[in-house]
This record gives structure tokens, sequence and C-alpha cells, in this order.
């Protein structure tokens, strides 16, 4: 109880919504590296997964690539970066996007994949080029499974933009690597809080995005909903 | 009018799917290409819009190379209708219709009207248009394919087992809506079955595959069940043959025979010597007006009076000119007279038909 205490006093303190290690900072670091991080992943692993799943060639040395680069853990990854470009930005973003791209690969990969071979033939067969079958049919008819790849690695992404800290960034992880040295519990678990409301935040956001992206006709079969949340846990 | 001349597709690892076919398909006609699986007939036709290259042999379409455009724009040109039909899930049934006019342009409101058009040519109600096709049954889906495949008005239609994913009764009905259709549009079709009752009912004229793709025989359906060009066919077309065959010619084919005739005044003895007269142990009883009553058994015809004291039973089949011999063989089995009554459009009796007279017109 008395910790609980400690995490409220530490909330109510108004030196800790201030300045340069206040909330509102951290939390904008931390959204910045996290935003950076998925930006950066989505404009890897988009093209890539979309042209295996387009091509259907290479499909089993993407998926396998992306399953090694996932069964690496982050904090290794960052660790790496940081022995080979030091303390700052570079380390943390290296590893932090190595991290976001296997979801979106392996989920745009089977979202295309997963077109029905009857749609793709009669989107061939009536003069669709194969650029525009995959604009025009794969990436919609994909698009939840895609968007279950971006959210479950923007959510990855957040959790783990915590560990920037340890390379001497700014961002969320700061209190409770702080809080970790300085043995200030309240503090740890307050960082803590706010990484865990950050990380639900971001999957509502993506949900809601999602809503916007995914073609109308596809929302209502039920058949898709269900494909996708079992890929979803798979990739999760 | 599409033309294959040496064309041969072999597959890597050596499986021959067409080999050295020549034929021609005329304009304006339907040609259903029908065999076993494994005949190449599905392979024959996807090489028509390229979905398949020959390996050799050339395709020309209206006597131009098919490899003279590029592939989509060939396709573009071509109607396609496939036996899942393949809508895009995404997009509503309209949009789904005007995919082809998109891709070459048109402008909204031309697409819009043409979209319109279709839905009421291939009998789809207005309201489904905006809908997606997950929310349509079956047969509506088959609609929205042809449709579709019709959208640019191509001269040219290839369909592999269009109706395939139907029940037999929703299947029988677009058969028919398509062929009405096609009276009016007159296009050039290519059409895969592995149905040979399709083929027959469907086709100008049938091309039979036996497997490694070698044509068997290429006629009209009449020709094809009149004569078997080899076992292969024979075997193909079943034991039903002479059946399929007399479902295919119009009973105004046979000679109607005068039968034993009698009216309700006729006398019951003179009744009977007409029945005698005829070797026949029935009478048709006909009214003033030529109109068919029905029949008595030869062994009622006794004693006094006339026809009108009998009741005569009613045939439960009557044949008019265009309903054909197999409807006509129909009427003879269920009618203890074991023959076939024909009327005319205004139910006046014409005559009866034999299986004697069937089965002449069969030899």
């Amino acid at each position: 109880m008395e910790v609980l205490a400690g995490v409220v006093e530490w909330f109510a303190d108004p030196a800790n919504w201030s300045g340069t290690d206040g909330v509102p900072n951290r939390v904008f670091q931390h959204v910045w590296y996290s935003v950076v991080a998925t930006v950066l992943a989505l404009i890897i692993a988009l093209p890539l997964g979309l042209t295996v799943g387009h091509t259907g060639r290479g499909g089993a040395l993407a998926i396998n690539l992306s399953n090694i680069g996932r069964s690496v853990p982050s904090f290794g990854i960052i660790i790496l970066a940081f022995l080979l470009a030091g303390f700052g930005f570079t380390p943390a973003l290296v590893a932090l996007t190595a991290l976001a791209i296997p979801p979106i690969v392996t989920n745009s990969y089977v979202g295309v994949r997963a077109v029905d071979p009857e749609v793709r033939d009669s989107a061939e067969g009536m003069g669709l080029t194969g650029w525009q079958v995959l604009r025009d049919v794969e990436v919609p008819v994909a698009m939840p499974l895609i968007m279950a790849g971006v959210r479950t690695s923007a959510v990855q992404v957040v959790s783990t933009a915590t560990l920037a800290a340890f390379v001497g960034l700014g961002g969320l992880g700061r209190y409770i690597f702080d809080g970790l040295q300085t043995q200030n519990l309240p503090e740890v678990i307050a960082g803590a809080i706010l990484v865990a409301g950050l990380a639900v935040l971001t999957e509502l956001g993506l949900s809601r995005v999602q809503k916007t992206v995914v073609p109308k006709g596809l929302q209502a079969s039920h058949q898709q909903t269900a494909v996708h949340a079992q890929v979803q846990s798979a990739s999760g | 009018m599409i033309t294959f001349d040496g064309v041969t597709k072999r597959f890597p690892g050596g499986m021959t799917a067409v080999d050295d076919l020549d034929l021609e398909v005329p304009e304006g006609q339907v040609v259903v290409f029908v065999g076993p699986s494994g005949c190449g007939k599905t392979t024959t036709l996807r090489m028509v819009n390229r979905m398949i290259e020959p390996t050799d042999g050339r395709i020309s379409i209206a006597g131009d190379d098919i490899m003279a455009v590029s592939a989509p724009a060939l396709r573009r040109g071509i109607g396609y209708v496939i036996q899942q039909i393949g809508l895009f899930p995404h997009r509503t049934i309209g949009e789904n219709i005007a995919t082809v006019p998109q891709l070459l342009g048109w402008d909204g409101q031309r697409t819009t009207d043409r979209v319109q058009e279709l839905a009421d040519v291939v009998g789809l109600p207005d309201d489904v248009l905006d809908r997606y096709p997950h929310q349509l049954s079956g047969g509506q889906r088959q609609r929205v394919g042809v449709a579709r495949a019709l959208a640019v008005d191509p001269p040219v239609m290839l369909m592999d087992e269009p109706f395939g994913a139907v029940d037999p009764i929703v299947r029988s009905r677009l058969q028919d809506e398509f062929l009405r259709l096609q009276d009016d549009v007159r296009k050039t079709i290519l059409f895969v079955t592995h149905d040979i009752d399709e083929a027959i009912k469907m086709g100008d004229r049938i091309a039979i595959f036996s497997e490694g793709g070698v044509l068997e025989q290429y006629d009209t359906p009449e020709n094809i069940l009149a004569e078997p060009a080899n076992d292969f066919v024979s075997d193909f077309l079943g034991s039903e043959r002479g059946l399929k065959r007399l479902a295919l010619i119009p009973a105004s084919n046979v000679e109607a025979e005068a039968g034993p005739v009698v009216s309700r005044d006729d006398r019951l003895d003179s009744a009977a010597e007409t029945a005698r007269r005829y070797g026949t142990d029935w009478v048709v009883v006909l009214d003033t007006d030529g109109g068919v009553v029905g029949w008595i058994a030869a062994d009622q015809l006794a004693g006094d009076g006339t026809v009108a004291d009998l009741s005569p039973r009613p045939f439960r089949v009557l044949v008019r000119a265009d309903d054909s011999l197999r409807a006509a063989l129909n009427a003879m089995v269920i009618s203890h007279t074991g023959v076939a009554v024909r009327v005319s459009d205004d139910s006046r009796y014409e005559g009866v038909l034999t299986r004697a007279a069937l089965t002449g017109e069969l030899k």
C-alpha cells in the first residue's frame, strides 16, 4: 500500500509534469522513437512482404528470415547496435525497426497469398496488369491482415522503446531505468504504467485507422475477421 | 472467329495438355469443349486469352494473332467467366461489373449506364448493385460473372464451367437464360464443361477431347450423337445416347399417324370397329372442335349406345410440334396406349407418334 501511495504521489507531483524529465516530454520522446521506427519498418517490410506475396517467390525465405529476426531478443540487438554505433538514436532505432519488420513482412505476405486464387485469376483474365492486380485487388483484400501486422509491430515497438533509456536516450524508459538505479520504486511503477497505457492507446488508435483503410465489403465478412484474429495471435 | 493452328501445350515435366490442335470456332456460335479431366479443355481455353502461353502453334481471333498485342490489352477485349466467378470481395457488385470499363477509361456516366443495362440483361435486381459479393446467392453471383464479362460488349467470350458451382435447378435456368441472351448478342463463345448434357444443350458445335489433349471429334451435337467418330466418343456420350439424340429432335420432324379416332356421337360398335381397323386396343376421343378428350379401352366399346355414355381417361401429357422427341417418348411410356398424342398450338388433335416412328427417325 505504501508503494501504491508513492505512485499516486509521484503522479500528483507537479515537478514530474514539466521540463526535460517531465511526463509530457518523455511521452513525446517515446512516441517519436516509436513512430520513426515503425514508419521505417513499414518502408522496408511492406514492399518486401507484398512483392514476395504477389510473385509467390521467396516466400519461405522471407518468412524464415522474419522468424529468425523475431527470435533475436530486442535487448540483444540494442546492445549489439550500441557496441557498433555507440550511444544515441541510431542503435535504438536499428533495434526497434528490426523488431517491427517481421510481423509486417509475415502478415503482408500471408495476406496477399491468402487472396482467393480465383479472384486473382479473374483479375488477370479481365486484363489487369500485375501492378493493378497488386494495387486494386491484392492489397485491399489483404488489408485486414496487413493492418494486423502493423498493429502488432507498433505495440511491440512502443513496449520495447523503453529500452532506449539503456543507451542514453529519453522516453518513458528513463523512469524505469533511473528509478531502478536510485531504488525509487514508485517512479519505476509510474513509468511502467505510462508505457502500458501508451501501448493500449496505440492499439486503440490503430484499430480506428484499420476501420478506415479496410474496404467496407471486407469488414462485414466474418470469415475475414476470423483469419485476421488467427494470424494476429500467431504473429503476436 | 477463333482459329487454332497446330497449337500444342507441353508443361514443364513433359506432360502434354494439348496436342497439335487445329480447330475453328465460327463467328457468333457457341463451341463447347468437353472431355474428362486432364483432356486439356481448360488449358486450351486459357491459351486464347494468354493466361497460358502455347508451346507451339498459333491462335488468332478474327485473323489477328493473339501475340500481336500485350496480354492485358488482349484480355480486356475478351469476356472471361470462370466457375468460381472470382468476384472482387472488397468491391460492390456495381463496381465489379464496371471493372473492364474502368480499365479502358470509360467516363462515369457511361459506365453507370452500362452497369444498369447489364443488370437488366442478366436479370439482377437493382438493389443488388450496391451490395457486396458475399451478400449474394450463388445464382446471383453467376449472373454478375456473366454481366462483368459482357461489360464492354466483347465479340469473344471464354466461359470455363460458368454454371458449375450452382445447384441443378438454378443451373438449368441460367443455361436457358444464357441461350436466350446469346440469341440476341450472338457472341463467339468458347465454353468448357465436363458435363456432356450441358455440352449438348449449350453447344452449336461440340469438341470432344480425350486425355492428353487429343481432339476426338468436332461437330454439331446432332451429328456427334448420330455418328460418334470412335469408341472413346460413344463411351463418353454414355449409354443414353439415343435419348440424348431424341432430346435434340423436334416432334414436328416425325410424321404423325392418323390413329383410331372417334367422336362422342359415334356408336359404340362403330368405335370398336375403328379400333379393330387400326389394330389397337384403345381409341382416341375428340370433341367437335377437334380437341382431345381422352382415350377409351376397346373392351369397353360393347353394347348399345354412343361413346358419350362412357367416360374417357385423359392423356396426362400431350406433345406439341416444338417439344422434343424425348418428351414424346416420355408421353408414350407413361400412357397405357403406348403412343404420344401430338396437338397443334391451339390444342387440336394432329395425330399419334409411335415408337416405331421414333426408331425410324434415329436410323
